[in-house]
Order: C-alpha cells, then sequence, then structure tokens
C-alpha cells in the first residue's frame, strides 16, 4: 500500500483544501489516518456525521488517536486510556495536554482538509 | 417549562450528596432551596477529629462552598433553621421567618447528639462533639484549662479524647461499660486499644456511672461526680454518649416516626417518608427497615437512591446495608464489621499476637463472614468487609484467609501490604508512579470517598489494578469508615449508565437485544454512543449471548482486536502466530525467518506462551505480513482464547503417563476463534510433574496413569492464583467437554475483563461443579452452545490478507492518499 503527502505547495501556504477521502471511507465512529508533511494527521467521523481532524499523537505519550474509540466527541487513547476532545484535541480533565487539531469540512460527502 | 420546587431541609453531608447525584441526572429539573441551621456550606463532618486533632484545618474540610450553591442556582438560607412544615400549603417556614414553598421536600436533618439526664449537663463547659461550633469550643477550651473528662469510649468519644490529648490537655475517659468501644470490639481489641492509647497518656476509668457535674465557683463545670462517690476535676465535659436520629421536625408536620426504641423518620426503599409521598428523607434521620445508621457509606448510598427518584427514573432501591467502622486515631488501626458476638452456628477463627500488637478475629456461619475485629493489622479489613457483604463462600480459602489477601500472591509493589505503616514517598501504583502522599493529598484535599474518584485524580489502580487493595486502604483509613467498597455486582458498568455488568448481562438475554444502539436504547444508556469501557464490555454481551445473530461492531473493540494485533508503545504492532500446542514446523520457522527479514522486523521473541512474537510491524505491512506468514492468527490481542501450552508427554517423555501435546493441539484447534470476558490460557502437562504450569491456568488439565485430571480458574498473573481441582476423568472426549463447558459456562455469566479466577471466586466453586459436573445435561448443552458459536470462525489473518477481502475489513489498514 502507498502513501502519498499532500501537496506540500498548499501545506506550505498554509491555505490548501484538499479532499482527502468520501465519507464514507471513515468507518462511523472510527477514524483514518492521512500522511502530511506535519506527521500523521487523525480524521474521525461521529456517529452525527461530523468530522474532525488532529495530530495522529497523544499528548500524553504520542499514542495514535486514530486507533483509538470514538464516543460523543472524544476519542479514548488506545495506550493508556486518555481522553481527548475532537473539537478542540485537548485532553479532558483531569489530564492535560492538546493534540493540535486541523480544519476539515464535509464538502458533498467529500472529506477536506486544511493542512 | 416551569420547574418543580425542591425544599431540602439539613445542609449536611447526606443531602448534598443527595443533591450532587440528582444534578447529575437532572439538573434542570428543579428550583433548589436549601436550609441549614449551621452557617456554613457542606463540609466533610468526619474530619473534625483530625481538626480537632490538629492534623487538618477548618477550610480544608469544606466539601461545597457557598460558591458551589450560587454555580447550581441553589438558594442556601445557611444558618436558618426550619421550624415548622406546612404539610397542605407544602411551606416551610425557617426561625427568622424565611419561608419557601415545595413540590417537593427533602429531610436530611441529620441527629443530635444523646446528652444523659445528668445534673449540671447545662453548665457552661459541657458539650456535645457534633459540628463545627463545638469543635471550635474544644479548642478553644483546650487552649485555657488543663482537664478534661470525655463521657462515652465510643469511636467519637475517643476520637474527641485523642484530639484534646493532643492540644495538651489531660484527658479522662467515663465509660459505662465494661470495655471501651464495646458495640464495635469485643474484650480482647478493646483492651489492647485502651492499653495503647493509655500509653499515649490517655487514662480511664471503666464501668462508671456519672452522678452529676458540679458546678465551680466561676459557674464553669468544675468537676465530674461519680455515683460512688469519687469526684475528678474537669473544665470541659464532653459528652459523647451516643446520637438520636434527629426527627423532631418532621414528627411535629405528622410524619410517622416509630415509638419504641425505632424511632426516626420512616422510610420506604425508594427513600420517600410513609407518610407522605411528596416528603423524601436521607440520612441519620431516617429510619429504614428499623435500622437508623450513623455512618456516611449507608447515608451515601440513600442519597444515590433518593436522586434517582427525585429525578424521576424511579429505578434502585435501598435496601439496607453492611457497616464498618475504622476508629480515625493515628498510629493507631482498629477495624470492625458485623456482627462479631459469636453464638449459635458460628464458628471463630482468631490470631492473637500480644507482643506484637495483632489480633484478629473473625466469625464465620456456614463458611461466611459475618462479622470481623482487627486491631494493630488492619490491611485486610476491606478485603474481608467485601467477602462479607458478597456473602462469599470462603470455605476454599479457608486456611489462609487469616493471612490476608496478600498472602494469596501480588506483586509489583515491593510486597508492600500495609497501607498505613508505608511512607508518604511510598510508591502505591507502579504502572503510574503514584506514591502515598499523593493519595492521601487528593482524598482530603478534593474531598474524595470513591475509588473511581481516587483513580480519576491520581490515576492510582487505573493501570493494571494490582494496587487497588493498597489504595482502598488508603482510602479507608483517610475517610474512616465513610469508606465502602463498591461490590462488583452492583457497580455501574461506567459513568455512561446505572446499570451493572449482572443487570447488562441480563437485559442482553431477556429482551434479546442484538445492536449496541438497541442496548443502549432499552437500558436508557445516558451518554449517545457509550464510551471505550461500555462499548466493548456490550459488544462481548451481545456476541457471546447471541452468536451469529448479534452485530459484532468492530468501532467497539478494541484498537488490539480491530487490528488483529497487538499495539505497542511507538504505534507498531506485534505480530504473533498460532502454533497450536506450542507445536511448530522447520517449514513455519522458515517462513517466520523470511518475512522478518522481509519486512525489517526488529525484534523476534519467543514468548511466555510457546509461540513467536514478530515485534514492530508497521500497521500498513500487517495484511502482508499475514499472507506471507500463511498462519492464523494467535490472538495474541484478544479477550479471546490465547495459548494451549503443553509439555512434550507421554509422545516423548520418559515419565509422560499421557499425550499431552496431542490433548493440547486438540484443544486449542477446538477453542480457535473463542471470544471471552477476558483472555482465557489453558495448559495440558502429561504427568503430575506438570512442565506445562497448569495449574496456574484458566483451565489446566494434568495427565495421570488413569485418565485426566481438570482444573480451573488459575491464574499466574497481576495475583497468582492456584487453578482449583475440578474433577477427574477417563478420556481425551471428556476433557474437551469438561473444559468447554467450564469455559462456555464463564463465557455466558463472567463480567467483561473478569478472569477465570475472579468469577469463580464471585459464584463459588461449588456451583461451578454443580452446572458442569454433577449436572450432565447442562454440561452437554453448555458443550454444544460452545461449539455452536464457534462453528464457522474465519481465520481473521486470512480474511484480512485475501486479495478479495470486503474493503471494510482492509481499510483500515490502509493510510489515506490526498
Ligand atoms: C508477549 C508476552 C510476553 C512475552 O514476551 O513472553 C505478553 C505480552 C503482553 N501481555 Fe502478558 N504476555 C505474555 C504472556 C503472559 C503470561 C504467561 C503465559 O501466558 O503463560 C501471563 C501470566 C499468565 C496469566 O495470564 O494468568 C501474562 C499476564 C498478563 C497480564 C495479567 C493478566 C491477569 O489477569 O493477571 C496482562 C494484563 C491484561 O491482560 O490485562 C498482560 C498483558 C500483556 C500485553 C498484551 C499488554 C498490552 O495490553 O499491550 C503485552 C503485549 C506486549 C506486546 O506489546 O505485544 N499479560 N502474560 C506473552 C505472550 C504469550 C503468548 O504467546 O500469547
Ligand atoms: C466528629 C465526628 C466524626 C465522625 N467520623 C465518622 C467516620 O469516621 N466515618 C463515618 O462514616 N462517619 C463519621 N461520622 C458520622 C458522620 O459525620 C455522619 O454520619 C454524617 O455527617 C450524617 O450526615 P447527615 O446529612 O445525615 O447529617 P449531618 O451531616 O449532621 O447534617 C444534618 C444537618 O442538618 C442541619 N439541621 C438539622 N435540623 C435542621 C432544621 N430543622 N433546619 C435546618 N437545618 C437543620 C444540622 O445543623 C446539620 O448541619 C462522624 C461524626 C462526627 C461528629
Ligand atoms: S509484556 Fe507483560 S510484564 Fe512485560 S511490560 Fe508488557 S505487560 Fe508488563
Ligand atoms: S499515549 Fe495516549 S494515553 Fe498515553
Amino acid at each position: 500500500m502507498e502513501t502519498t503527502t499532500l501537496d506540500p505547495a498548499a501545506a506550505a501556504a498554509g491555505t490548501g483544501w484538499k479532499t482527502i477521502c468520501r465519507l464514507e471511507d471513515i468507518p462511523v465512529l472510527g477514524a483514518r489516518v492521512v500522511a502530511s508533511r506535519q506527521g500523521d494527521i487523525a480524521i474521525f467521523r461521529t456517529a452525527d456525521d461530523e468530522i474532525f481532524a488532529m495530530h495522529d499523537k497523544c499528548p500524553h505519550k504520542g499514542g495514535p488517536l486514530s486507533q483509538g474509540i470514538v464516543h460523543g466527541r472524544q476519542v479514548t487513547c488506545p495506550l493508556h486510556g486518555w481522553k481527548i476532545e475532537l473539537e478542540s484535541g485537548e485532553a479532558v480533565a483531569p489530564d492535560v495536554g492538546c493534540a493540535g487539531r486541523f480544519e476539515v469540512r464535509l464538502v458533498d460527502g467529500r472529506v477536506m482538509l486544511r493542512a | 417549562m416551569k420547574r418543580m420546587k425542591l425544599v431540602m431541609v439539613g445542609n449536611g453531608m447526606a443531602g448534598v450528596r443527595t443533591l450532587e447525584e440528582l444534578l447529575k441526572h437532572a439538573p434542570d429539573l428543579y428550583d433548589i432551596t436549601v436550609f441549614g441551621a449551621e452557617p456554613h456550606g457542606n463540609y466533610n463532618r468526619i474530619l473534625l477529629s483530625p481538626v480537632l486533632a490538629g492534623e487538618m484545618t477548618l477550610p480544608e474540610i469544606m466539601l461545597n462552598d457557598l460558591d458551589w450553591y450560587r454555580e447550581h442556582g441553589i438558594t442556601l438560607h445557611a444558618g436558618k433553621r426550619v421550624t415548622q412544615i406546612d404539610r397542605v400549603r407544602r411551606r416551610v417556614v425557617a426561625d427568622d421567618g424565611t419561608g419557601a414553598e415545595y413540590d417537593r421536600l427533602l429531610l436530611a436533618t441529620g441527629s443530635t447528639p444523646f446528652i444523659p439526664p445528668i445534673p449540671g449537663k447545662a453548665l457552661p463547659g459541657v458539650l456535645a462533639y457534633r459540628d463545627i461550633a463545638d469543635t471550635e469550643a474544644m479548642i478553644e477550651a483546650a487552649g485555657r484549662y488543663r482537664h478534661a473528662v470525655v463521657i462515652g469510649a465510643g469511636l467519637l468519644g475517643l476520637e474527641a479524647a485523642n484530639g484534646l490529648m493532643l492540644r495538651g490537655m489531660d484527658v479522662t475517659v467515663v465509660h459505662l461499660a465494661d470495655w471501651i468501644m464495646e458495640r464495635q470490639l469485643d474484650r480482647a481489641a478493646a483492651d489492647m486499644l485502651q492499653a495503647s492509647l493509655e500509653a499515649k497518656g490517655m487514662k480511664f476509668l471503666l464501668a462508671r456511672q456519672t452522678d452529676a457535674l458540679v458546678e465551680g465557683e466561676d459557674g464553669r463545670v468544675a468537676a465530674v461526680r461519680f455515683k460512688d462517690g469519687a469526684e475528678i476535676p474537669a473544665q470541659l465535659v464532653v459528652v459523647a454518649a451516643g446520637i438520636r436520629p434527629n426527627y423532631a421536625l418532621a414528627e411535629s408536620a405528622g410524619l410517622y416516626c416509630g415509638e419504641g426504641r425505632v424511632r426516626g423518620i420512616h422510610v420506604s426503599d425508594t427513600m420517600q417518608t410513609v407518610t407522605d409521598p411528596r416528603i423524601y428523607a436521607v440520612g441519620e434521620c431516617v429510619a429504614h427497615r428499623g435500622v437508623a445508621y450513623g455512618l456516611v457509606a449507608p447515608l451515601f448510598e440513600q442519597g444515590k437512591v433518593c436522586a434517582n427518584h427525585l429525578a424521576n427514573f424511579g429505578i434502585g432501591r435501598y435496601e439496607g446495608s453492611v457497616t464498618s467502622t475504622k476508629l480515625k486515631v493515628t498510629g493507631i488501626d482498629v477495624f470492625s464489621a458485623g456482627d462479631f458476638s459469636g453464638g449459635d452456628g458460628t464458628e471463630e477463627i482468631v490470631l492473637h499476637d500480644r507482643q506484637g500488637g495483632v489480633y484478629k478475629r473473625l466469625v464465620l456461619r456456614a463458611n461466611r463472614i459475618v462479622g470481623a475485629v482487627l486491631y494493630g493489622d488492619t490491611a485486610d479489613g476491606a478485603w474481608y468487609f467485601q467477602l462479607m457483604k458478597d456473602g462469599q463462600d470462603v470455605g476454599a480459602i479457608r486456611d489462609h484467609l487469616m493471612f490476608g489477601q496478600n498472602h494469596l500472591g501480588d506483586t509489583g509493589h515491593k510486597g508492600e501490604n500495609k497501607a498505613a505503616a508505608m511512607a508518604d514517598t511510598a510508591e502505591v501504583c507502579g504502572c503510574n508512579g503514584v506514591c502515598k502522599g499523593t493519595i492521601v493529598k487528593a482524598i482530603k484535599e478534593k474531598g474524595l470517598f470513591t475509588l473511581d474518584d481516587v483513580k480519576k485524580h491520581t490515576k492510582a489502580a487505573s493501570s493494571c489494578g494490582s494496587c487497588t487493595g493498597l489504595v482502598e486502604q488508603i482510602l479507608a483509613s483517610t475517610v474512616g469508615g465513610a469508606y465502602q467498597a463498591v461490590s462488583a455486582h452492583d457497580k455501574p458498568v461506567c459513568g455512561c449508565t446505572e446499570h451493572s455488568h449482572g443487570e447488562v448481562r441480563k437485559a442482553v438475554r431477556e429482551l434479546k437485544l442484538l445492536t449496541i444502539p438497541d442496548a443502549m436504547r432499552a437500558l436508557g444508556w445516558k451518554t449517545p454512543n457509550g464510551c471505550a469501557t461500555c462499548r466493548p464490555a456490550l459488544n462481548y454481551y451481545l456476541i457471546s449471548t447471541w452468536p451469529h445473530e448479534a452485530q459484532d461492531d468492530p468501532q467497539s473493540r478494541f484498537v488490539n482486536e480491530r487490528a488483529h494485533a497487538n499495539i505497542q508503545k511507538d504505534g507498531t504492532y506485534s505480530v504473533v502466530p498460532r502454533m497450536l500446542g506450542g507445536l511448530t514446523t522447520p517449514d513455519e520457522l522458515r517462513r517466520i525467518a523470511d518475512v522478518a527479514d522481509k519486512y525489517a522486523i526488529p525484534t523476534v521473541k519467543v514468548t511466555g506462551g510457546q509461540r513467536i512474537d514478530l515485534l514492530g510491524v508497521k500497521k500498513d505491512d500487517l495484511p502482508k505480513v499475514w499472507k506471507d506468514l500463511g498462519m492464523a492468527s494467535g490472538h495474541a490481542y484478544g479477550k479471546s482464547i490465547r495459548t494451549v501450552k503443553t509439555c512434550v508427554g507421554a509422545e516423548h517423555c520418559r515419565f509422560g503417563t499421557q499425550r499431552s501435546m496431542a490433548m493440547g493441539v486438540d484443544l486449542e484447534r477446538m477453542l480457535f476463534g473463542m471470544w471471552s470476558p477476558h483472555k482465557v490460557k489453558l495448559a495440558v502437562s502429561g504427568c503430575p510433574r506438570n512442565c506445562a504450569e497448569a495449574g496456574i491456568k484458566d483451565v489446566g488439565v494434568i495427565g495421570v496413569d488413569s485418565g485426566w485430571e481438570l482444573y480451573v480458574a488459575g491464574n499466574g498473573g497481576i495475583k497468582t492464583e492456584v487453578a482449583q481441582f475440578l474433577c477427574k476423568v477417563a478420556s481425551r472426549e471428556e476433557v474437551m467437554e469438561y473444559s468447554g463447558a467450564f469455559l462456555q459456562l464463564y463465557r455466558e455469566e463472567g463480567y467483561y475483563l473478569e478472569r477465570t479466577v475472579h468469577y469463580v471466586h464471585r459464584v463459588g466453586l461449588d456451583y461451578v461443579k454443580l452446572r458442569v459436573v454433577e449436572d450432565a445435561a447442562n454440561r452437554q448443552a453448555l458443550f454444544e452452545r460452545l461449539l455452536y458459536a464457534l462453528r464457522d470462525y474465519e481465520d481473521p489473518w486470512a480474511e484480512r490478507a485475501a486479495e478479495a477481502a470486503a474493503p471494510v475489513l482492509k481499510r483500515q489498514f490502509e493510510t489515506l492518499e490526498a
């Protein structure tokens, strides 16, 4: 399986919206990983088909958040169970830390990411 | 929508806890007004003792400050005592004329100290010990006077005496009975306690009846006189002769408050007063099924049930509590629970080490603990109490019961097992590096009462859980009897629901629930799609109860079971192919070697489970690795069958009596693809030398000349537990059937993440024997259900590696392309 990097020019300019996949390519209450120049980005889909994106790196010890369990608007990290808010990338109290979010939007069923 | 009006009378521990629970369920249902006779927010009354002893300060023991009431929109009338309830107009009125109307009324007026009718009891300098004002008055007196007398050597009296002594007073404790704390301790333990308190400087006058409190020249109390004429000086007298439910207000409003010995506001199991369904009551003011409680643990349980009904959920009943007590005197460990008076039909186990200052007495009835008194070493108090509350049959562990839970094996804390004796800097939780001081501080500062709270705030006991017992002890010794271990039986699965594992299992079966959304709907889940704790549990209950019918939901499985490999700390995976019975072939080994080369797999390791682990595989490579290996999944990642370890057995070994390798291979093949509440490991040894270590497996099989011995519920992990003998069988077929039936019983009844050892502890080995050994028809039925569930199971690796695999199966391994 090959992995492609996001358009480097657009990423550098910080303006480029890129189509990543279709909504149905992401499982409900699941996630997919996008390789980017800024490292792996996790894109999550909630039960209500909202989508969110953040670094695929838990603020605790770098666990791959994309592999966690999604519930409500949170994901539980697979390594030690921190909960991260999908909207902000912030860890749920009493834990502290932020995974850093990216902008994503849904256009006609296409998932677009700005990274 | 117009909100209902809830008025609460009594701003103490039970009442406010009820409000907290209510706000969790239904934050917007009521406009809430609270009347409290004390001019404070809600504070932790229990910790008045450390305050008196100078170990804590008043601000430290506040549980809900005035901001809390404001934030939750609660109108608080602090310092106003309600004097009248008008049940017709549904109104209460306080002593200063403040009134409030209610739709529902909650009475939580606590109790009042009982002061015996002794002449002189109204003199200045004579106090009870109940609230902040009393504590302040005692502290003030300790600064000015020398002699104090405490009347009553119960918990409260001794804690008061200890505090006054630490504040420099000369303290004598006067007690009517022949020994101290006679309601909680037997004579032997009481004598030991008295001796150590005397060593600290406390004086005792036992079997003494007070005749009068004598007035001094300044009008203040000056001495205590006894019936025998003797007199001792006292400028401070603390009366701690017991408490009485404070029901006067309720009784004046016509609510039934009992008569004779059982007095208190009478409530039903829903915490509603028996007289007026609009009026609820909780706490020490209540008499429930003829019992008035004086410790917070049961009161909090009442609060939980009451909140549930106030929130209109209508589930949950309070059915009474078993209580335990601990004396909060620093440096002294006393624990008591249940009925230790002995008597007909009871037996006792006693350990008495006078020199070492340790006394333990357990009272058993029909192999169940009904009472416990511990002195000097209370480390196992919480454990005994749990066994007692669960009514667990202790027959099997009876010979080492006395030596405590840790005697059953415990790793990872340097063998440390006495919370009280540990230094603040000692590490309690080896996984998260949390030391005792951090836990104690969090408990005190954040007002934590439950194990869950402590886990959340400190992370202690939140990983492998082996330090749970220690953390419970620390909780118990910090908050005293307020700590009540929650039994797994009735603990909710997680914060998303009120239901316990048992209730969920039952509902899945009885309502034939087939999907997670259905189950959540039917059971009134509080969150839209659960959390990482409940979803995997629900998923397991569905697929184990309704195999081939319920929908298995990959998104509700932990990543390992979704990716069919074990996630590593760096996000790579490990791959453990199945080697039935630990047997392999040159061809398999060659393929493993080739795969390791081809995919640059950094580590190849022989596991403790007799097979080979390829560690550090990139997720994207997994399907290719599986394809090239051409071996089946070893499920090293699953709550499922793991390994069947074997020894060489009669096939080769000079001692072997049975062909253990073949038996192991057959068992492992039969169980392929078996999901279970937790992982399951088996072992088969060819003779009693037991080289396959069958004695610490979920199912252990040991060959003997005449057949096979079967052992169940062993565990070699966090807490090493030796497997228990189930039965002996003659043939290979019987080994398969009995082991299969036992595992199916566990699959159907075990709670998620409960290993066989915990399951069997919970239900008892006798029960397992009854269902699996003695009842042949049931055994066969169980076995058939197991085989049915396992029928047609596909190797997940082959499935996902196949070219034609469904995209949903494959896509998780693919990184997206932009
Ligand atoms: C690979 C292996 C260690 C090794 O290199 O030998 C291993 C590795 C892990 N064990 Fe183990 N256990 C391994 C044999 C054991 C054994 C020995 C045995 O099976 O004979 C035990 C004690 C026996 C027992 O289970 O009773 C054992 C008791 C545990 C426990 C404690 C279980 C308990 O109930 O007490 C855990 C924690 C858990 O499962 O919750 C655990 C958990 C783990 C996990 C899965 C931790 C995790 O969740 O990531 C480790 C995965 C490592 C990884 O990254 O791949 N491992 N683990 C062994 C795999 C055997 C296999 O072939 O499948
Ligand atoms: C010094 C001390 C140590 C203790 N140690 C322990 C221990 O280690 N473990 C343990 O489990 N328990 C302990 N307890 C007992 C525990 O504190 C009580 O069980 C618990 O506080 C009872 O809660 P409650 O809400 O029923 O009553 P309270 O907490 O007493 O609250 C009742 C409140 O209602 C107010 N009130 C009464 N009538 C009216 C009215 N008409 N109008 C307005 N307000 C009114 C009272 O002023 C009081 O503030 C201890 C108690 C004391 C005093
Ligand atoms: S392999 Fe087992 S014992 Fe070793 S670190 Fe991991 S969980 Fe702990
Ligand atoms: S790395 Fe995410 S919880 Fe530890």
